[in-house]
């Protein structure tokens, strides 16, 4: 018995609210990840469209687009890392930074030399720490990403796979190919890492094959099939972004609800060990107490019996 | 392959974040790159660019929809045309004082900008679309 029931006592109470806390949190993450499940529900027309235009105008035209293009030999690539903006998530943003990491490594492997862009705070601490550079980073909105982030990010990311390496005046450092790092959220208890590669485009992902007896509809393209593909592969990309930015605010949600589910159970286990050692405590204060008066009284009678 | 008995046309209005208005339709007004187009029914299949303006619905009970919308597309297929554009709105959902004074904020920060020029055109179509259908 290393401190007294009264210290015991104080733990108790602290546990407590920290319980308190983490119970909220854990509520708060709960309602929310609702909404963002409707959010990323909301967002899935508009990809389907963009997807089926895409595909529409890639399989109707033989137009070549500097986004769909594989560069010869790509020595540079951007990895975009998508994170929280705070903690307390669990192993959310470590789990999405050592994938970040593999990717980095593999890239490297095949050597390329790799510039990273990083959306939330917690990504963008991690490699400052580190004392690695990052060519861009975004934050403040992880768990509720809008589509004007993704804009942003997607033009960001698109004028560096456009802009020309060779080109001193540019200040755009030059990618030939750009990977996002984000988090799948498959469900309410699972949720992965996942690094897919977003420039140059595979187009041909999300569409089904034409039945052979199905007539392909003949599509006119105003202005041109050329001019229609350049505004919608950007807004492609950038829908795909945003897909990322939603899936990834999903689950850090999920993670943060889990962690804060957990950490309530550990303060409910810690109370209640805590009570049992300061009930303990204080029995043993008085049992001792009991025995110091019993043996007072004894001493007292035996010095009387000594008196008589 | 468009099936001659049924004449109206499915359209879907979508926003990046939304779908902001999907149901049948007899014709649907939009403004591309190279001019206004009117589509009905049995239309060809047709992909084009839509610049910031009003879309004009027509639904099979007669009743006129309008919304204005950003820059985006408008794909006509097999009766089913989709309008995806970054933002839109139904006209009832806009807030004409604000857009209003949208307007005007866009005008004051310079009309050289392409920025500030789409943010006028943004408003103006905002401002047009409440207008037309009140």
């Amino acid at each position: 018995m290393a401190l007294s029931v009264r210290e015991y006592r104080a733990r108790i109470k602290s546990t407590e609210s920290m319980k308190k806390i983490t119970r909220a949190m854990e509520l708060i993450a709960a309602s929310r990840i609702i909404k963002a499940q409707q959010r990323a529900q909301a967002a899935a027309p508009y990809a389907r469209e963009l997807t089926r235009a895409v595909s529409a105008v890639a399989t109707f035209s033989n137009v070549d687009h500097a986004l769909t293009t594989e560069p010869e030999d790509p020595k540079k690539a951007a990895v975009l890392v998508v994170t929280s903006d705070r903690g307390l998530a669990g192993a959310y943003s470590s789990s999405v930074i050592k994938e970040a990491e593999r990717l980095v490594e593999k890239l490297k492997g095949e050597g390329k030399d790799v510039d990273l862009y990083t959306s939330g705070r917690k990504g963008e601490a991690y490699f400052k720490f580190r004392q690695r550079e990052v060519v861009q980073a975004w934050t403040g909105f992880s768990d509720q990403p809008t589509y004007d982030v993704a804009a942003e990010i997607g033009a960001t990311l698109i004028a560096a796979f456009l802009a020309d390496a060779d080109d001193p005046d540019s200040d755009v450092r030059a990618v030939d190919e750009v990977h996002v790092v984000y988090t799948r959220f498959r469900s309410m208890l699972s949720q992965e890492p996942t690094a897919v590669r977003l420039l140059p485009l595979e187009v041909v992902e999300g569409t089904e094959a034409p039945d052979k007896d199905d007539l392909l509809p003949l599509y006119e393209f105003e202005p041109s099939p050329s001019e229609v593909l350049d505004s919608l592969l950007p807004r492609y990309v950038q829908s795909r972004i945003f897909f990322a930015l939603l899936q990834a605010a999903a689950s850090e949600l999920a993670a943060r609800q889990k962690a804060m589910k957990s950490a309530t159970d550990n303060a409910d286990e810690l109370i209640k060990k805590y009570t049992r050692i300061a009930n303990q405590a204080r029995q043993a204060g008085i049992t001792q107490e009991i025995s110091e008066i019993v043996g007072g009284v004894n001493a007292l009678a035996d010095a009387n019996a000594g008196s008589e | 392959m468009a099936d001659s008995t049924d004449k109206a046309l499915q359209v879907e209005l979508v926003a990046a974040d939304r779908l902001v208005w999907s149901g049948q339709a007899t014709m649907v007004i939009a403004r591309t790159t190279e001019g206004d187009v009117g589509i009905l029914p049995n239309h060809a299949p047709m992909l084009s660019s839509i610049i910031e303006g009003v879309v004009d619905v027509q639904t099979a009970e007669g009743e006129t929809w309008i919304a204005a919308v950003d820059a985006g597309f408008i794909s006509v297929a097999d009766n089913r045309v989709s309008i995806l554009a970054e933002r839109a709105e139904m006209s009832h959902e806009i807030d004409l004082e604000k857009a209003r004074q949208e307007l005007e904020r866009a005008k004051a920060s310079g009309e050289n900008d392409d920025e500030a020029q789409e943010a006028v055109r943004r408003a103006e179509a905002r401002i047009r679309a409440v207008e037309r259908a009140s």
